[in-house]
């Protein structure tokens, strides 16, 4: 086919109007837009197969291996060497640990001696996580938000990531046949432990403001009892619990009044420090002001999505068809 | 050096050990069970370093969530595979 002189208006007019692509001339395409997509595939494949044969093409492409392969592990040394090179320079220049160094000093002794009074809560780690660097956790809920919409994405079974609907039937049936035969000693060991698992996410959730843990460790024990409970007494009995839509509703609700209690302080008060909620005695359940509706918040998120992986993982939806 | 100290120099050469093992075998389970027992090791060593919240979190998350969600993945490649043997069979 001869082409034709188009000047660079013409092509843009065309390119507007929905005519041609702009890049076509810049791009190499198919010699003859007449041979269909199948023919061009089948002819490319021929000259491929053609080309593979011959000797000379079979030397060069062992050499080709041989030296990618070498090249590889060359790349590959330097690169780990360089890296360990910047992490040992780096971890040269930090300060030693357990001595106080001038940099640091003045933000840490802030946080030891007026924590307690400006955030209500006896353990520093959560006063610090949740409301001196609350934003930081902010984040890091949203990128598990994230995750788990992502993996929903990749691997949830619907029409359209589905080749077929008897495929479908299949599977789910294999799944069934799969579950049915649980281990009498997993289901009685989940019988034991789940209760044990949960009570101690719960107390680990609740307790973050007066002692280790908080939303993030609370939510991840929790989530765990959940994928227990999922492995020793089947999908259906969780699936009563846990739906598709009440977990995307309370893990969007529960980011939503993070998002907002925390822009709503980040944006009232300079330092994020005032809350309307009454800070309460240090050391009581009920202290810390936003803190502990923030730990509940954060738990759930990190529950629900750890249970979410799970189940996705495993079946490819959360809570049944 | 006290007995604390030993522990810890103990368990940092475990760290070690099972870091570099995770790389050198060839089974898959193998890798996995190494991996969940590296987050053990470091659950440990979190509880000696004085910061038992993250203890709780990497023992959930570390030796229980990820190590979880490894199995089941290794379980569907290996039912794929299964799969992919039999209708290659079939077709023959």
């Amino acid at each position: 086919m001869k082409k034709q002189k188009i000047t660079a208006g013409e092509r843009f007019r065309r390119w507007l109007d929905g005519e041609t692509d702009i890049m076509e001339s810049l791009m190499d395409f198919n010699e003859n837009p007449y041979v269909s997509h199948h023919e061009a595939k089948e002819n490319k494949r021929i000259r491929n197969r053609r080309i593979d044969e011959s000797t000379s093409a079979k030397r060069m492409m062992s050499a080709e291996r041989k030296g990618f392969r070498v090249m590889y592990s060359v790349v590959a040394v330097i690169s780990c060497v360089s890296l360990i090179g910047v992490l040992l320079f780096v971890l040269a220049n930090l300060p030693r640990y357990g001595v106080e160094n001038p940099r640091t000093v003045e933000v840490v002794s802030r946080y030891v001696e007026k924590g307690v009074s400006e955030t209500g809560a006896v353990n520093i780690v959560a006063g610090m996580i949740l409301d001196y660097r609350a934003f930081d956790t902010l984040g890091e809920s949203h990128v598990l938000f994230t995750a788990l919409v992502c993996v929903m994405i990749l691997l949830r079974k619907d029409r359209k990531n589905m080749s077929g609907v008897m495929d479908d039937y299949y599977t789910i049936a294999k799944e069934r046949f799969h579950e049915i035969s649980t281990e009498s000693i997993l289901r009685l060991v989940g019988a034991l432990l789940i209760p044990c698992i949960f009570v101690f996410g719960i107390y680990v959730l609740l307790n973050g403001q007066n002692g280790p843990g908080g939303g993030f460790s609370g939510g991840a024990v929790m989530g765990a009892g959940f994928i227990m409970a999922s492995a020793s007494f089947g999908f259906d009995r969780v699936d009563r619990v846990i739906t598709q839509k009440l977990s995307a509703f309370i893990a969007f609700a529960a980011l939503s009044f993070y998002s907002f209690a925390k822009g709503y302080v980040f944006f009232t008060g300079a330092n994020g420090l005032e809350n309307h909620i009454p800070k309460g005695t240090p050391g009581a359940i009920l202290s810390g002001g936003l803190i502990l509706p923030l730990d509940i918040a954060v738990g759930i998120v990190v529950a629900f999505t750890m249970f979410g992986f799970y189940s996705l993982f495993r079946r490819g939806n959360i809570g049944g068809q | 050096m006290s007995l604390i100290d030993g522990v810890k120099i103990l368990l940092l050469i475990l760290l070690i050990v099972c870091a570099v093992s995770v790389n050198l075998t060839k089974s898959l389970l193998q890798a996995v069970v190494i991996f969940m027992s590296y987050s053990s090791v470091m659950c440990l060593l979190w509880i000696l370093m004085e910061s038992p919240d993250l203890a709780i979190t990497e023992a959930a998350v570390g030796a229980g969530v990820s190590g979880t969600l490894f199995l089941v993945t290794l379980r569907k490649i290996r039912e794929a595979d299964r799969d992919f043997e039999e209708t290659k069979d079939n077709g023959r």
